[in-house]
């Protein structure tokens, strides 16, 4: 059986977008490509920020088919590990189910099983999570009022992709910062299996009040099919063959 | 995939009584437990007898704990983790389902009280028992992972340490399902998250670590470093120290390896404790915290009449002593 690749938005923010299209929509958008949208919305511990603005994260999230979670700063890096795997699962099962449908009639889903069956059903998911491999392309919203959480977000992500590479399958992760200079979006770092190089690269911060999130999930779905992204996936130490033909 | 959306964090109340829905047991709400990330745990009766409810809106997960403990009911006699005595689902008045399983009930105090009530000679000696549920829990082909002070209690008598929270449990190899920050070697940059024994290890040692260091500290910018200081300037983790940096260090591929030398410092220790009792001519340490069994409190005296009549019978009563303890030690395995 051939694997297929899970692929992943995660979004970090901390507020209500304000510019172009609601990102709800393009996260339901995303979600029809396959690509699942996660969103974390991050607090400051001291003051008391407006966690109603917050509620934007988990609607994004929900339509995006993916999980939202909202957090103080301090525990950010355990869970983005959660969000990422708690999505992958929960991506799986839903593929899972789909199958269970077709095999066992339109009514048969995961929680309709007994608990013994279901048991054996979480296993072969459980399988799928750790051997699969896993795209996630992380948003980072560098907006003004992000500025003193970013060293907190680079050191999640690095603890990410410390996770991540933990398991069977492959992984490739690529950072994007919104709002970019001139377009919606800017490439923080290219994909790559591991994330340990963020540490010198992590975005300058762009000033001003705009938060542009739809146009940013937008964009962000269009890196899933770039090219540079198939010749990433091959592996590392092998001679790469191909590249001569481009 | 829409089961995050409409259920609500379940709340018993004391009385109610939970009925599964495809096995019919019914089962009457005690008291909480505690919660976790994943659910919470409720005391419960059913049948006059006392358990532990486990349930969750997260299906998923409940089902992974489950087939982690049934992975450990088929090894006979073995006692890794409470035993699975359920697995069901629950129905609410308006519908909406929520998985549960029933677990044995471990009454027993957590390992830092019990400790600290029992005397710090006990974290040696259960920490030794900890290793040996490892060893046959790596045998197995699984990693605790998510092992923390928390998730441990001694039940007593006779002090038996046992493990409560099963769902960071997972297969060697794979990549540890759930921890916590403190205990991980990943957070300290001291290894990866893959599931082999010496993730354990590390945990367990910072188990120790903790003990000393219930409020936890900061890793600051270089974790490894912050961590091995804090070692060394632990008095109380002293005699421990080699055993714990080679654990930190990932120096044991197996916890036998770090059961044999924790033995081993375990038996050095409590001769230096005769030693010193005796130039005091303070009571027996020993003896004085608490009545355990005859056979331990009169060995201090043993040695010290010996001690007057030669340097060599001296030196084999200390002998008679570490192996009269290495026996005790079995015996509490």
């Amino acid at each position: 059986m051939k694997k297929g690749t899970l692929k992943q938005i995660l979004l970090i923010t901390d507020g209500c977008s304000n510019k172009g299209e609601d990102p709800s929509a393009v996260a339901a958008l995303a979600a029809q490509q396959g690509i699942t949208v996660n969103v974390i919305g991050v607090l400051e511990d001291d003051r008391s920020e407006d966690p109603m603005g917050l509620q934007e994260v988990e609607d994004i999230a929900m339509s995006g088919e993916g999980v939202s979670q909202i957090v103080y700063k301090q525990s950010l890096s355990q869970t983005v590990q959660t969000v990422t795997k708690q999505a992958m699962t929960q991506t799986l099962q839903g593929v899972v189910n789909q199958e269970l449908k077709q095999i066992l009639g339109s009514k048969q889903s995961l929680e309709e099983l007994p608990p013994e069956q279901r048991g054996e059903v979480m296993e072969v998911v459980e399988d799928l999570g750790e051997t699969c491999d896993l795209e996630v392309l992380v948003l980072v919203d560098t907006s003004a009022s992000m500025s003193n959480k970013l060293p907190t977000v680079r050191e999640a992500l690095i603890d990410l992709s410390v996770s991540m590479n933990a398991r069977i399958g492959r992984n490739r992760f690529a950072i994007y910062s919104f709002p970019g200079k001139k377009k919606a979006i800017d490439k923080v770092s290219d994909w790559a299996s591991k994330l340990d190089s963020v540490s010198s690269v992590f975005p300058k911060l762009t000033s001003g009040g705009i938060t542009p999130t739809g146009p940013a999930i937008k964009d962000a779905m269009y890196e899933f099919g770039k090219k540079s992204l198939k010749r990433s996936f091959m592996r590392e130490d092998e001679p790469n063959i191909e590249e001569a033909g481009y | 995939m829409n089961q995050t959306s409409k259920k609500r964090a379940i709340d018993f109340r004391r009385g109610q009584v939970v009925r599964g829905k495809w096995h019919h047991h019914h089962y009457t709400i005690i008291s909480k437990l505690g919660h976790g990330a994943i659910g919470s745990v409720y005391l419960c009766e059913s049948n006059g007898k006392q358990m532990a409810l486990k349930i969750s809106e997260k299906s998923s997960s409940v089902t992974m704990e489950v087939n982690v403990l049934k992975t450990f009911q088929k090894v006979q006699g073995n006692r890794l983790g409470p035993s699975l005595l359920d697995v069901d689902d629950w129905v609410d008045p308006s519908g909406v389902q929520y998985s549960f399983y029933v677990m044995e009930y471990l009454r027993g105090k957590q390992l830092s009280t019990y400790v600290k009530s029992h005397g710090e000679e006990w974290l040696g000696i259960l920490m030794l028992q900890l290793l040996g549920d490892l060893e046959s829990l790596h045998q197995q082909g699984w990693v605790f992972g998510d092992l923390k002070t928390e998730n441990l209690i001694v039940t007593y008598p006779p002090a038996r340490m046992r493990w409560i929270d099963v769902g960071g449990t997972t297969q060697i190899g794979r990549s540890i399902k759930e921890y916590t920050e403190f205990f991980d070697r990943g957070y300290w940059n001291m290894g990866t998250r893959k599931a082999e024994p010496s993730y354990d290890l590390f945990a367990l040692a910072m188990v120790m670590v903790h003990f000393y260091h219930p409020k936890r500290f900061e890793r600051g910018s270089s974790p490894k470093r912050t961590l091995l200081t804090k070692l060394n300037q632990t008095t109380q983790l002293k005699k421990y120290e080699s055993v714990l940096k080679n654990a930190l260090t990932g120096q044991y591929q197996t916890s036998e390896q770090m059961k044999r030398d924790l033995s081993h410092v375990l038996m050095e220790k409590q001769i230096s404790k005769e030693n010193y009792s005796r130039k005091d001519k303070v009571n027996k340490p020993v003896s004085s915290k608490q009545p355990v069994t005859q056979k331990r409190s009169q060995m201090p005296q043993a040695t010290q009449n010996k001690k007057s009549v030669h340097p060599i019978l001296e030196s084999l009563g200390i002998t008679l002593v570490v192996m009269v303890f290495y026996l005790f030690y079995l015996f509490l395995n």
